[in-house]
């Protein structure tokens, strides 16, 4: 008898071979457009602050005398942090203190993989829905999976044995605690409403329409919820206003002790968050891919236009869609970052406990008489 | 209630950024289509390609003037040297062949390290021999030797 080191017949045939092989595609494909997105996220910021503020932001970084808008600045900065001393006090947990960084980028970026980013597309013989992994719980997974972050952040303070880094991860322990409850309550009421936990079901579930002209938007469905959403989520990415736990002018926070690549870790975690969260408000809130009216024929307006399309171009719209709505969210959330000062902890916890809790108590009482009532 | 207005006043906080996100790259994109623009999308002055105008009245780096015949105007009265707080110019006076003018400066050196700029030693003068309106900025060296300017360099 042989021995399957493979359960069920994955690389039996060509066929399942060549799945394999789209599913790695997949995986690269999605991680090099979140960190290429990330990469331009801190140039986002930098410019997107500067405009704020009448300034006019870096744009000395050049290639070979050509400067466009300062857009190598984040090759720069990366070639700069590569270089740089990688730096570990004598006395710091030297494994926890190397694998606390690596922890907290790895259970961020992991979450790409639930998000879907395009209608199916039709391949050939076979049909290959734009997202890495549709899981049958995408969306506890993606909850589950920014809440492993804290580890990194916990790990970080620990394992760097100074009393200031210690702080500012229990801080952050604290925050990104007491707003997972605000953050999970925020979305039972998203999942009495929508049919599945599975995200592309999600998606596709907000292509129909409400009152026979809006498109069935999450937001429309859950406005309170969404508000609780998306302040719980931006307490998740502990950036400014919510930046308690590295609280520069405070305490130096969680990444006192790291320098070079793995502080450059963390700071690209707190990017990976921003986009995470955008995919996220996008994906549940404001119909993930879907362009209002438009179908997989074509566009079919309630005012009785037609405008009948092609297949890949429809596919095509809904990944422009995507990103388009993505890149909405991230420039909102530098908006935010650039506005706000930095809560006091005491208004954190009040916020996180006496505000988005109740509120999304009564989203839920209220989606839940709504639906009850419905029925 | 009141925390109602707070959440208000949170909103406002919003739109003003938002606002001057929008209008500045509004005039940021006009200016990329090559027209000219109201305003710049910003305040800030491209140093080493674009400079900022000066003030009339502005005191940049020292110069000695000169007379119609081309000798400095300095008579070496030592008032400037008197009234400088930083003691940094130093004045050597020589007899001057001229009865009319009776002394001249051998030496004048002006150690740019330790001049504050205050201008006393302008307004000292009574021969307008040394004025601040060369409109040199850049004053840097790497040697603190260098920043002693000497008559010559003074007078150029």
């Amino acid at each position: 008898m042989s021995v399957r080191l493979w359960p069920g017949n994955i690389l039996s045939s060509r066929r399942a071979m060549s799945n394999v092989l789209i599913i790695l595609v997949k995986v690269v494909l999605a991680l090099a457009w979140l960190l290429t997105l990330t990469l331009l996220m801190t140039w986002v910021e930098r410019k997107e602050s500067a405009v704020i503020q009448d300034r006019i932001g870096a744009n000395r970084a050049s290639i070979l005398g050509l400067r466009v808008f300062g857009l190598f600045q984040p090759i720069a900065d990366a070639v700069k942090m590569m270089f740089k001393e990688d730096f570990e006090p004598s006395f710091t947990r030297r494994f926890l203190h190397a694998l606390a960084p690596f922890l907290s980028f790895f259970c961020v970026a992991v979450t790409i993989a639930a998000i879907p980013f395009g209608p199916a597309v039709r391949l050939g013989s076979r049909v290959v829905s734009l997202q890495v992994a549709d899981l049958e719980a995408g969306l506890p997974f993606v909850l589950a999976m920014l809440s492993l972050g804290i580890y990194g952040i916990v790990l970080s303070g620990w394992a760097s044995n100074n009393r200031f880094a210690l702080l500012g991860s229990m801080r952050g322990a604290a925050q990104l605690i007491s707003y997972e409850v605000a953050l999970g309550l925020s979305l039972v009421g998203l999942v009495i409403v929508y049919p599945s936990l599975r995200m592309s079901r999600i998606v596709e579930f907000q292509s129909g329409l409400l009152f026979g002209f809006l498109p069935r938007w999450g937001i429309l469905l859950q406005p309170l919820g969404f508000i609780v959403f998306f302040v719980a989520a931006l307490a998740e990415t502990k950036r400014i206003p919510f930046d308690l736990p590295e609280g520069e002018s405070e305490i130096i926070g969680f990444y006192t002790e790291y320098s070079g690549l793995k502080w450059g870790l963390f700071m690209l975690t707190d990017f990976l968050e921003v986009i995470i969260v955008a995919c996220l408000a996008v994906t549940l809130f404001f119909g993930g891919w879907q362009v209002p009216w438009l179908g997989p024929t074509g566009f079919r307006f309630p005012w009785g236009g037609e405008l009948p399309l092609r297949g890949w171009i429809v596919s095509a719209l809904g990944v422009l869609a995507f990103n388009v709505k993505v890149g909405f969210f991230c420039g909102f959330q530098v908006l935010i970052r650039w506005t706000y000062p930095r809560f006091r902890y005491d208004q954190l916890m009040d916020l996180g406990w006496k505000v988005l809790v109740p509120f999304g108590f009564l989203n839920l009482l209220g989606t839940g008489l709504l639906v009850s009532l419905r029925k | 209630m009141k925390r109602l207005g707070y959440l208000v006043e949170i909103a406002r906080g919003a739109l003003i950024t938002a606002r001057h996100f929008l209008v500045n790259m509004f005039f940021h994109t006009v200016a990329l289509f090559g027209l000219r623009p109201r305003r710049s999308g910003a305040v800030t002055i491209q140093y080493p390609e674009k400079r900022k105008e000066l003030a009339g009245r502005h005191r940049s780096r020292h110069r000695l003037t000169r007379r119609e015949n081309g000798l400095p105007r300095c008579v070496a009265c030592l008032l400037c040297v008197t009234v400088c707080p930083s003691e940094c110019i130093t004045v050597e006076a020589a007899e001057d062949p001229d009865p009319e003018v009776q002394k001249r400066p051998v030496r004048f050196s002006i150690d740019l390290g330790r001049c504050c700029f205050c201008g006393f030693c302008v307004e000292a003068c009574p021969e307008d021999a040394i004025r601040m309106d060369t409109g040199v900025l850049e004053l840097a060296e790497t040697r603190r030797e260098a920043l002693a300017y000497g008559l010559e360099d003074l007078l150029r």
